[in-house]
C-alpha cells in the first residue's frame, strides 16, 4: 500500500525562483553584515577597546579645546615641573617649560594622522595591486608575488630608516608616504589570495556564462569578500604604523620637531632619566592606543572572518 | 540470548554554548551484544556520534558533560570509571574508527609507528620486532599492498582508502571485543566505501568483535547491520532487527528516510525529502521532537505535548516511539521486497 | 630531504642578488654620492677626484653596483665615505657583539615563549593563562624603544637610589673585561632583556595557538582512542605539530628582531652592527649604510635557509615539493 504522490517539494523559493545572482548577492550581503555586528558587538574587549580607542583618537582630533596648553607654550619659569593637578600640568613639564599633557594630547593627532592615513593609502593600493594580481595572475601575479617576497627578506626597519634618511625626514607627510610604500604588500597578498581562490567560484562563471564584464566580476561579486580581511588588515596595520612610525622619530629620522610627535617626546626624556614622566607618559599613550587598536581588530576579525584563524585569548 | 556486552542506560549529554545548552543525547537506552553488527542511523545532530565519544570520554569536557546514565562494558561502569583506567579499554577492549581518514592519522609521525603505538601502548612488554611484525600482518589483512615498505611511508603518501584501511587495522591491532565505526566510510568516494566496508567485514569476521555501525547511509545499513537504532534529535525513535524495520517501520521519521531514496527500479516524478529541518537542540519542539516535520502527527495535541515513549510494536523486539505507530500497521516502505545480503 | 636543502640555497642565491641590488640602486639613487662628497668640506678637490675615480662614481649604477660586488669578495666592502678607512673590520666587531645579544635574547625567548605557550593552552583559561595572555598583550603593544628606555632609567635610579650596580646601563664592557664576563653579561643584560619580552610575547601567544589548534584535530583524538595517557598524547602528537608553525614565525620576527637591535643598541649605547648603522645613517654615509644593509640581508636569508630546512625536519609532508 502506498500513499498518493505528494506535491511537489517546496524548500527554498528563493532558491528556485532567483535567476539573478545579484539578488542572491544582495540579501547574502545583507544579512552577513548584520550577524557581522553582533559577533563585534558580543565581543567585550574590542568593545571596551573601541570606547577608548574613540576617547583618545577624539582627545587627538579635538586638541586644540581639550589641551590646556598649545604644545610649544614656553614657560621659562616652570621647568621640569612633575605632574601636578596645580595648573593643570598633568603630566608636568619638560625642561623648558612646555606643558606635557598638551604635547601628548598634539602627539596623539600626528600619531593618529600618521596612522590612519599609511592604513587607507596602503589598504588601497594593496587592494588593486592584489585585485589585478590574483585576477588576471599570469606574469602580472608573479612580479608582484616575487616582490612581495622580496620585502620579507629585507631588513624592515633599516630600509625605512635609510628611506626616511635620505628622501627627507622632518615632515609628517613624507613619513607617512614612505610606510605606506612598504606596508602595502602584506595586504596585497592577502587580497590577492582571495581574488586567486574565488576567481574559480562557480558564480564567477556564471556572471561570466551570463556576459558580465571583468570589472563587473571583481567589482561585484569577488570584492564584497576581501572587505572584511583588509578591514582587519588595515586596522592591525594602523597599530603597527603609530609603532613604526614612534621608532623613526624616536631615532631622530622620522618626523622631527617642532611637529609633537609621541616618539620625539619619547626621547626627551632620554636626555632627563631623572623625570621618569617624560619618558612614562608618551610611551604608556602609544602602548594604549595600540593595545586598544588589536583589540578592535580582533574583535573585526572575529565578526568578519571566523574561519581565519584567531591568535586571541 | 546472551548478555550484551555493552549496556547504556538513559544516557544524557549535554553541551553548553553562548547560546544555551545543546541537549545531544536525550537519555538513550540501548545493548550490544557480543559479534553482533549494529547499526545507528540518523541525519548530522541528532547524537548518534556523540552518544559513543562521549561514553568513551572522547568528547571536550568542559564545553561537554556526561549529565546522567551508565554505560555498562564487561561489568564495569565506563562513565564512572576514572580517566586512567578509560584509558586501559581505549583501544585494547573498544576500539574506534573515525569519519575523515584524511585527518585521523598523524601527518609528522609514519604510519607503522603510529600502528605500533596502538600496540606498544596497550603491551609495553612486547618486544619492537613482534610488534612490527603483527603491525605488518594487520596491514597485510586489511588489504594495504607491500605492507613492509608501507609501514615507513607517511600518511600523505597514502590514499584516502587506504588510510582508512590502515586506521581499521590501528583498531583492531588488540583485538577488541567491541569496535565504533563512526562513519567510517562517509568520507571517501563510493567505490572506496564498498571496498572499506568489505574490509570491516573481514575484520569482524577474524575478530568476532561486536561493532557499532554509525551511518546515515541506510544502503549501508540494510549491507552491514543485523539490528538498527534509529535516532532523532538525541533520542532514539526506532529500534529493532534489520528485516523487520524495512519491512515494517513504525516510525514515521523511518519511514520519511526510507521514502526520500529513490528508487532504481521504478520511475518516480518527484524526489520526497523530509519537509523542513532538523530541530534545534537548544530549543528542541514540545512533545514529540519530530512532530513540525511529522505526516503522521497531522497536529494532534498529544504529539505536541507528550514525548513518546520507547514502546515495544505489537510486544515484540521492535520498538518504536511514536504515539501513534499502531496507525503505520501495514504500511510498508519501498523496501517490501526482502533485503538483499544482509548482515553474516 | 637533500635535494629540497640545495633547492633552497639554490633558490636564495638570486634573491640575494637582486635584494642587494635594489638596495644599493635605491641608496645610490637617493643618496647621491656625488653631491655627498662635494658637500663635505674635508675633501679637497684633487682627493675629490681620486675617490670618485676609485669607486667608479662616474659610470652608470649597474657598473658600480658590480664594482661593489667585486669588493665585497675581495673582503673590503669598500670605503666608508666619512672616515676613508675601510669598512670591513668595524663590521666584523660589531657583528659579533650584536650576535651575541641576539642569539641569547632569541633562544631565550623561544624557551620560555614555547613553554608558557604550551602550559596555556593545556590549562586554558586558568589564572595563568591569564596573566600571560595580558602579558603577550603587552609585549605586543610596547615600543621596543621605550621598553629599553624604561629599564635604562629603572637601573639608573636604583643606582642613584641605592648605589649598587645589579646591571649596567650603557656600553658592552668596563675597560678591561672580556667577551664572556660577567662584566659583559651584566652590561648586555638589559638590551637582551628588552628584546626577549617582545620576542617571548610573540612566540608564548602564537604556540598557545597552535597548541590549541592541534589539540582539537582529528588524530589527536585518535591517539586518545587508541588509550595513549594524556602526557603521550602532549609529547608525543601535539607538541611536535604543534611546533611547526613557530619555527615559520620565528624566521619571519628574524627582520624585526635586527631592527630591535638598532632600537636596543642606540639607547644602550652598544658597539653592535645596529648602533653603527644608525650613526653611519646620520653620517650619510653610504658605502657603510650599503654594507650593512647586505650584511643584515644575508643574514635574514640564511636565517630563513635555516628555518626552512628545520621545518622540512618536523613536517614530512613539505620535503617532497
Amino acid at each position: 500500500m502506498t500513499e498518493p504522490a505528494p506535491a511537489p517539494p517546496t524548500i527554498g523559493q528563493a532558491g528556485l525562483t532567483d535567476t539573478t545572482v545579484e539578488a542572491g548577492l544582495e540579501i547574502k550581503v545583507r544579512s552577513q553584515w548584520d550577524y557581522a555586528r553582533r559577533r563585534f558587538l558580543r565581543h567585550r574587549l574590542a568593545m571596551g577597546g573601541l570606547i577608548c580607542l574613540i576617547i583618545i583618537f577624539g582627545a587627538g582630533i579635538f586638541a586644540n579645546y581639550v589641551a590646556p596648553y598649545t604644545y610649544d607654550g614656553i614657560d621659562l619659569n616652570n621647568i621640569l615641573a612633575a605632574p601636578t593637578t596645580a595648573g593643570h600640568h598633568f603630566f608636568g613639564t619638560d625642561e623648558i617649560g612646555r606643558d606635557y599633557f598638551s604635547r601628548v594630547i598634539y602627539g596623539i593627532r600626528t600619531s593618529e594622522e600618521v596612522g590612519v592615513l599609511v592604513a587607507v593609502l596602503s589598504s588601497l593600493i594593496g587592494l588593486v595591486v592584489g585585485a589585478v594580481a590574483g585576477y588576471y595572475s599570469g606574469w602580472l601575479d608573479n612580479i608582484l608575488m616575487r616582490i612581495t617576497d622580496l620585502t620579507l627578506t629585507l631588513p624592515f626597519l633599516a630600509i625605512l630608516l635609510t628611506a626616511a634618511a635620505l628622501l627627507g625626514t622632518g615632515s609628517q607627510w613624507r613619513v607617512t608616504f614612505i610606510l605606506a610604500a612598504l606596508f602595502w604588500t602584506s595586504i596585497a597578498r592577502v587580497v590577492r589570495g582571495i581574488f586567486l581562490s574565488l576567481r574559480e567560484k562557480e558564480y564567477v562563471e556564471a556572471a561570466k556564462a551570463a556576459g558580465a564584464g571583468d570589472t563587473r566580476i571583481m567589482f561585484r561579486h569577488i570584492l564584497p569578500n576581501t572587505l572584511g580581511p583588509i578591514v582587519v588588515s588595515g586596522t592591525l596595520a594602523v597599530a603597527t604604523a603609530i609603532l613604526v612610525e614612534a621608532a623613526l622619530s624616536f631615532l631622530g629620522f622620522g618626523i622631527k620637531p617642532p611637529t609633537p610627535s609621541l616618539g620625539v617626546l619619547v626621547a626627551g626624556g632620554e636626555t632627563n632619566p631623572q623625570q621618569w614622566w617624560l619618558t612614562v607618559f608618551p610611551g604608556l599613550t602609544i602602548v594604549l592606543i595600540v593595545l586598544c587598536v588589536n583589540f578592535v581588530g580582533d574583535g573585526l576579525r572575529d565578526a568578519l572572518d571566523p574561519t581565519q584563524r584567531r591568535v586571541r585569548a | 540470548m546472551p548478555d550484551p556486552i555493552l549496556s547504556i542506560r538513559d544516557l544524557v549529554v549535554e553541551f553548553k554554548t553562548d547560546d544555551g545548552i545543546v541537549h545531544a543525547v536525550d537519555d538513550i537506552s540501548y545493548d550490544v551484544y557480543p559479534g553482533e553488527t549494529l547499526g545507528i542511523v540518523g541525519e548530522s545532530g541528532s547524537g548518534k556520534s556523540v552518544s559513543t565519544l562521549s561514553i568513551l570520554g572522547l568528547i571536550p569536557q568542559p564545553p561537554g558533560r556526561i549529565a546522567g546514565g551508565t554505560a555498562m562494558f564487561k561489568g564495569r561502569d565506563l562513565i564512572k570509571m576514572k580517566k586512567k583506567e578509560l584509558q586501559h579499554f581505549r583501544g585494547d577492549e573498544v576500539a574506534m574508527i573515525f569519519q575523515d581518514p584524511m585527518t585521523s592519522l598523524n601527518p609528522v609521525l609514519k604510519v607503522g609507528f603510529q600502528l605500533s603505538e596502538a600496540i606498544h601502548t596497550h603491551y609495553p612488554k612486547e618486544p619492537m620486532d613482534t610488534v612490527k611484525a603483527r603491525v605488518i600482518e594487520l596491514l597485510r589483512l586489511v588489504g594495504v599492498p607491500n605492507p613492509d615498505t608501507r609501514y615507513e611511508a607517511y600518511p600523505h603518501e597514502f590514499s584516502g582508502g587506504m588510510r582508512q584501511r590502515a586506521m581499521i587495522a590501528m583498531a583492531i591491532a588488540n583485538s577488541p571485543s567491541l569496535l565504533i565505526a563512526d562513519e567510517p566510510s562517509t568520507a571517501l568516494d563510493v567505490t572506496i566505501q564498498a571496498q572499506v566496508l568489505e574490509v570491516l567485514k573481514t575484520v569482524q569476521e577474524a575478530t568476532n568483535a561486536a561493532t557499532i555501525l554509525i551511518t546515515h547511509d541506510l544502503g549501508i545499513v540494510a549491507e552491514m547491520c543485523e539490528r538498527v537504532l534509529v535516532m532523532y534529535a538525541g533520542k532514539i525513535v526506532e529500534s529493532g532487527d534489520v528485516h523487520t524495520i524495512f519491512r515494517s517501520p513504525r516510525h514515521p521519521y523511518t519511514i520519511g528516510l526510507m521514502d526520500s531514496l529513490p528508487k532504481l527500479t521504478e520511475d518516480e516524478e518527484w524526489l520526497r525529502p523530509i519537509p523542513g529541518a532538523p530541530p534545534s537542540l537548544i530549543n528542541r519542539p514540545s512533545g514529540c521532537s519530530f512532530h513540525p516535520r511529522c505526516f503522521q502527527s497531522q497536529g494532534r495535541l498529544q504529539c505536541r505535548e507528550e514525548v513518546p515513549a520507547l514502546r515495544g510494536v505489537e510486544g515484540s523486539e521492535h520498538l518504536a516511539a511514536c504515539h501513534f505507530s499502531d496507525e503505520l500497521i501495514g504500511r510498508t516502505s519501498k523496501f517490501s521486497a526482502p533485503v538483499a545480503g544482509g548482515a553474516a | 630531504m637533500l635535494t629540497y636543502i640545495v633547492r633552497r640555497i639554490l633558490y636564495s642565491i638570486p634573491v640575494l642578488i637582486v635584494s642587494t641590488f635594489l638596495s644599493f640602486t635605491f641608496v645610490s639613487l637617493a643618496g647621491n654620492p656625488t653631491s655627498l662628497l662635494r658637500s663635505n668640506p674635508r675633501f679637497s678637490p684633487l682627493t675629490l677626484h681620486h675617490i670618485m675615480l676609485q669607486q667608479h662614481l662616474n659610470r652608470s649604477i649597474p657598473v658600480r653596483y658590480w664594482f661593489w660586488v667585486e669588493d665585497i669578495f675581495t673582503h673590503k666592502l669598500g670605503i666608508s665615505l666619512s672616515t676613508l678607512q675601510p669598512i670591513w673590520p668595524d663590521i666584523v666587531r660589531t657583528m659579533g657583539h650584536t650576535a651575541q645579544v641576539i642569539i641569547i635574547s632569541e633562544v631565550l625567548a623561544l624557551i620560555l615563549g614555547v613553554a608558557v605557550g604550551i602550559f596555556s593552552a593545556i590549562k586554558q583559561y586558568s589564572f595563568f593563562d591569564y596573566v600571560f595572555t595580558s602579558i603577550s598583550f603587552l609585549g605586543f603593544a610596547m615600543p621596543t624603544f621605550w621598553l629599553a628606555l624604561l629599564l635604562q632609567i629603572l637601573f639608573v635610579d636604583i643606582y642613584l637610589k641605592w648605589n649598587v650596580r645589579i646591571f649596567y646601563t650603557s656600553g658592552l664592557n668596563s675597560p678591561g673585561q672580556g667577551t664572556w664576563s660577567l662584566d659583559r653579561l651584566q652590561h648586555i643584560a638589559l638590551p637582551i632583556m628588552t628584546l626577549c619580552i617582545i620576542s617571548f610575547a610573540l612566540y608564548s601567544r602564537y604556540m598557545r595557538a597552535s597548541m590549541l589548534d592541534v589539540i582539537n584535530t582529528d588524530y589527536v583524538r585518535t591517539a586518545r582512542a587508541k588509550g595513549l595517557s594524556e602526557w603521550h598524547v602532549i609529547m608525543r602528537h601535539v607538541f611536535r605539530n604543534a611546533l611547526i608553525p613557530i619555527v615559520t614565525i620565528a624566521a619571519l620576527n628574524f627582520g624585526g628582531l635586527l631592527g630591535g637591535a638598532i632600537v636596543t643598541e642606540t639607547v644602550f649605547t652598544l658597539d653592535g652592527i645596529g648602533y653603527y648603522f644608525f650613526q653611519k645613517l646620520g653620517a650619510l654615509d653610504l658605502y657603510a649604510v650599503m654594507a650593512y644593509l647586505l650584511i643584515t640581508s644575508v643574514a635574514i636569508i640564511v636565517f630563513n635557509l635555516i628555518a626552512d630546512i628545520l621545518y622540512g625536519f618536523l613536517d614530512p609532508r613539505i620535503r617532497y615539493d
